[in-house]
């Protein structure tokens, strides 16, 4: 498994229409490691995410401006196949989404289009990988074939995360992947969130700062759009140096 | 493994896909253009008529055959219509008798053809280079076809106008609202606002969903079975022709209402009941109203529907030769369309051109509707 | 008294009377409320209460005399009517306004009778398709009982011709009509099916293009625009077809070196595609629509372009949406009436070859119901039997259709 060698946010101004979103966001995310994105609702670290794997280009009213380095590449630049670039950067969301098909067609469903599988045993053995390694395998390995809107929630996020990985990303933006779900199947994620972080880069949303500080190694703070503090998870959850920073963690607001 | 050797033919795809989507509305939007520049280039010479100025002798034969006004070389140039005036003008102005004048009277529908050098125009040949000297002096003239909308049909294309059609139609289109709408509002206020959910108000629910999607043509064997054969309506008048399309527009009026009473938040009914309100003061005071605009808007709607409606207005009758506007609801009556299907099946060359003429009138009225009613439902289209 | 007369002076009567009413009754309520206080029911409701006392024995002498007239039972003459209703009507008013006093409840009455009235509304849609089937029916049964149902429907040569010339006396010796519907349902299949061939790509590419790469904007513009092909009327889709399509088919048919006939299916079969374009196009943008946005996102960030995604997860999930506007969209062109009369042949033909004149259903029951013959011939007859057959396919492909929809919708609301 290849991962990235350098990732990084530059100078990131983005605007919905008229209004702007982010100010003049620089982040090192670190490669190999586990970056969290917190701060209170509307801070714009979900719109910051969606700017890693240009997921915006969606909104016809969104503008970004400044750099976004993945490889030595600037992701914004004009030559950049956002096809690639999103195989590339994988994405889990909110809400469990898997696709109205089978749990095996969710897995094969992306492989199959770029080419990564051939055969029918090249599926079967993609499968059965993705979904051990999203510690899914065991729960469903009899039942590949009955859709995978009839798992449970917790299940479900683990099927989303098995068909990210399934597309070999070396990146994984994930977008408060445990907002939908109770904190069982939380801590199950958390766990699978803790084995990946050996394999993939990963970027985390959240809004639970108790979740940033179990699974994330850096943390970056946002309020109102801009970057208020970024360091290693520790510090910023013992000793921030900002007193917003502290003020939100301690629960003053947000 | 990579992925990018089959970006290429992916984006290919991805490109010829979009560019399905693009030539479809590109299809029918074309289609939608040509299909209004034909009709409208059909219909603009019926809004000329030739009017040609022949002399015109008053004798006392005129009385018993008009023919004998005027010269006969001129007689075949004549419409009949005007020349059929002559005994009447003569008994009207006897001072006129023995006298000779110069009079512009309606040109023939083949001259009138002949002049708008359409194909077809019937024409005889002795006449042709006549007809041209004529109209290179300035004997014959194209002026605006005002017959067009004064006059009933008639069998002289040169005589046909839409007026009896409009009347015939404006005369169903009120029977049609004053049966259709008081009842599908009353129905859907019923199943909206006081009907208890069982199984018989959902019958009710299926039973319109379906009403909606049977075939016009169909109203019409109703009509003939019941309004007809068993109730006794005349047949062709305007009664029988507007109480089935009153039937075949309840529907739609009863969907939309649903649909705007519906849009009537719970809280202001609470509100009203709060009050002390009872059920049928609620409705009346505060959700009718509310309700108005979208009411309106779908009532517009299959209204103008039921007015461009022919079929089943054929079954019941309504394709009759009319030429005078109905005296009331029991005469025989024609509307709008179906003069338009008349005419589409005579074989006379100037009757096309009235034919989509008609069509044209048909389709402004129409489309005037229809936008009215988008705009009055954007209009006040609230968000509450 | 014609029948118009006695409508017009009933309600001519009526209407003045039921507002001396209304106000009479009001006023001593109000009179009531200034020496009791306020009363249970506001002024108002004894007003109508006074009115529904007026009306109703009055409208009902006038319904049952006219039922009973249009029986024939007994004919009752107008005047006899009008008085025996105004009379009646008179004398309950006045027992009505009897009632008023202070203690007295009308709302309860009055509101039960609204709530009545509303209630009847509703029962006449039930009625509308009573009566539409048992029209259909009736008349058909009569016809079967003359033409058994097995020939009607396998039978491949219609030639009611000679049911006409048996039934004015002037059959030559052996000629029998035949009934047999096969030729004009095929017809009817054909045309629907070139229309078909026409709304379908068309509709669900025009849907795709407005839901998922249009603008706001431009799909506000699109849609009204798109939706104007189904707001023009038939018979003007007809001309079209007859006079500016037909001739052209022929005319590009003979650059080929083919024949076709004037009433070929092909211009009726195009123009109805035309008109039924904006069924599916509409219904099937709704669906696509309602798809949820997080199905999209989950396969673009899987590196999947715009088309794949529309093709393999958007579509998929619409599916059943668009099926039912298929269905809609086809019941309607089946349906379809003045487009076929004008632009279609009038005689049964049992072809594959669009380019032939075909017949189709509609047109045969225009044909039967629009000539002179006399009400009670099979020809005639056969007009409502092809009603029926119709009735029953449009039915069904309405309640396939829904049943579709309402799979749709438990899937995702």
């Amino acid at each position: 498994m290849t991962t990235a060698k350098n990732f990084s946010i530059q100078n990131v101004n983005l605007w919905y229409g008229e209004s702007q979103a982010l100010y003049d966001v620089n982040i090192d995310l670190k490669c190999g490691k586990v970056t969290a994105f917190i701060g209170p609702s509307g801070c714009g670290k979900s719109t910051l995410l969606r700017c890693l794997n240009r997921m915006n280009d969606r909104i016809p009213a969104c503008r970004t401006e400044g750099e976004v380095i993945l490889d030595d590449k600037n992701i914004y630049d004009a030559d950049v196949d956002v096809v690639q670039l999103r195989a590339k950067v994988g994405m889990v969301f909110q809400k469990p989404n898997p696709f109205p098909k089978t749990i095996y067609e969710n897995i094969v469903y992306a492989p199959r289009i770029h080419g990564l599988v051939q055969s029918m045993s090249d599926c079967d053995v993609l499968v059965e990988k993705s979904l051990t390694h999203a510690g899914l395998w065991n729960e469903v390995k009899d039942k590949l074939q009955q859709p995978g809107t009839a798992l449970s929630g917790g299940q479900q996020q683990r099927l989303c995360i098995a068909r990210t990985i399934a597309v070999q990303p070396e990146i994984i933006l994930m977008d408060e992947p445990c907002s939908a779900l109770d904190p069982i199947a939380t801590a199950k994620i958390e766990e699978l969130i803790d084995e990946l972080k050996t394999e993939y880069t990963i970027v985390i949303v959240t809004h639970s700062m108790q979740q940033a500080a179990r699974v994330s190694d850096h943390t970056a703070f946002f309020y109102m759009g801009k970057l208020i503090e970024q360091g290693d998870t520790q510090d910023i959850f013992t000793k921030p140096k900002k007193k917003q920073t502290e003020d939100y963690i301690t629960g003053r607001f947000g | 493994m990579n992925i990018t050797p089959r970006l290429k033919r992916r984006y290919r795809a991805d490109r010829r896909f979009k560019f399905y989507g693009m030539a479809a509305i590109a299809f029918a939007l074309s289609f939608l253009a040509f299909f209004f520049i034909d009709i409208i280039g059909k219909a603009m010479p019926a809004f000329e008529q030739a009017y040609i100025e022949v002399p015109v002798t008053y004798s006392a034969a005129v009385k018993d055959n008009y023919n004998k006004a005027i010269p006969r070389e001129y007689r075949y140039l004549v419409s009949k219509s005007y020349l059929r005036t002559l005994p009447y003008e003569l008994e009207a102005h006897p001072e006129l008798l023995g006298k000779t004048k110069q009079r512009w009277a309606l040109a023939s529908h083949r001259v009138d053809q002949y002049i708008k050098g359409h194909q077809g125009h019937g024409l005889k040949k002795k006449y042709r280079s006549h007809v041209t000297a004529m109209y290179d002096d300035g004997h014959i003239e194209m002026r605006f076809n005002a017959r067009f909308f004064s006059h009933g049909d008639s069998k002289m294309a040169e005589n046909a106008g839409i007026l009896a059609a409009a009347i015939g139609s404006i005369l169903v289109l009120l029977i049609t609202i004053a049966v259709a709408v008081p009842i599908g509002v009353m129905t859907a206020v019923y199943l909206e606002e006081f009907a208890p959910d069982n199984r018989f108000t959902q019958a009710i629910e299926v039973n319109i969903n379906n009403l909606a999607a049977i075939p016009s043509i169909l109203y019409g064997l109703l009509g003939l079975a019941i309004f007809i054969n068993v109730m006794g309506v005349p047949r062709s008048s305007a009664l029988a022709g507007g109480l089935t399309l009153a039937l075949m527009t309840l529907p739609v009026i009863i969907i939309s209402t649903r649909a705007a009473l519906r849009s009537v938040p719970e809280s202001i009914r609470d509100a009203a009941y709060g009050l002390g309100a009872s059920n049928l003061q609620v409705v009346m005071h505060h959700v009718l109203p509310l309700a108005f605009p979208g009411i309106l808007t779908g009532s517009i709607i299959g209204l103008a529907q039921a007015m461009g409606e022919t079929a089943p207005l054929l079954i019941v009758g309504m394709m009759a030769y009319i030429p005078e506007a109905p005296g009331s609801i029991l005469d025989a009556t024609t509307v709008l369309p179906a003069q338009v299907y008349t005419w589409s099946s005579e074989s006379i060359r100037a009757f096309e051109e009235r034919t989509a003429a008609g069509i044209l009138v048909l389709l402004t009225v129409l489309l005037s509707l229809n936008g009215f009613a988008v705009w009055l439902r954007s209009r006040t289209q609230k968000t509450w | 008294m014609t029948t118009a007369n006695v409508f017009f002076w009933f309600v001519a009567g009526l209407l003045p009377l039921s507002a001396m009413a209304f106000l009479f009754a009001s006023k001593k309520a109000e009179k009531l409320e200034v020496q009791f206080g306020r009363l249970q029911s506001r002024p108002g409701f004894f007003g109508w209460y006074a009115v529904i006392k007026l009306a109703s024995p009055a409208l009902l002498v006038g319904l049952v005399c006219s039922i009973l007239n249009m029986i024939g039972w007994i004919h009752v003459p107008g005047e006899m009517l009008l008085a025996t209703a105004f009379a009646l009507g008179a004398g309950s008013l006045w027992l009505g306004l009897k009632q008023v006093k202070h203690d007295f409840r009308a709302r309860q009455p009055v509101e039960k009778t609204m709530q009545t009235m509303l209630f009847i509304a509703a029962i006449i849609s039930i009625l509308t398709t009573v009566g539409i089937v048992f029209s259909v029916l009736f008349e058909s049964i009569r016809f079967f009982n003359i033409v058994p149902l097995w020939d009607f429907l396998t039978g491949t040569t219609w030639n009611p011709d000679t049911a006409f010339l048996i039934g004015s006396g002037m059959a030559e010796g052996g000629a029998v009509p035949e009934f047999g519907s096969l030729p004009i349902f095929a017809g009817t299949f054909m045309i629907t099916i070139i229309a078909m061939m026409v709304a379908v790509p068309v509709g669900l590419f025009s849907a795709i293009y407005m839901s998922e790469y249009a603008s706001d904007g431009l799909r506000t513009a699109l849609k009204p625009t798109l939706e104007i092909l189904a707001g023009i009327p038939t018979v003007v889709y007809g001309f079209f077809a007859a006079i500016t399509i037909s001739p052209l088919v022929v005319n590009i048919a003979e650059s080929f070196g083919l024949h076709a006939d004037f009433t070929n299916a092909l211009a009726p079969g195009l123009i109805m595609g035309i008109m039924i374009i904006p069924f599916i196009s509409s219904l099937s943008d709704d669906v696509i629509r309602a798809v949820p946005q997080p199905m999209r996102d989950a396969s673009l960030a899987l590196g999947m372009t715009r088309s794949e995604t529309i093709r393999h997860i958007v579509l998929p999930a619409a599916l059943p949406g668009i099926v039912a506007a298929f269905l809609l969209a086809m019941s309607r062109a089946i349906g379809e009436t003045m487009i076929v009369v004008m632009a279609a042949g009038l005689r049964p033909n049992l072809t594959a070859n669009p380019l032939e004149g075909v017949t189709t259903v509609t047109v045969k029951i225009v044909e039967a119901l629009t000539g002179d013959q006399e009400f009670d011939s099979a020809f005639t007859l056969a007009a409502f039997a092809l009603g029926l057959v119709l009735l029953v396919i449009t039915l069904c492909l309405n309640i396939a259709s829904s049943i579709v929809v309402r799979k749709f919708r438990q899937r995702y609301e």
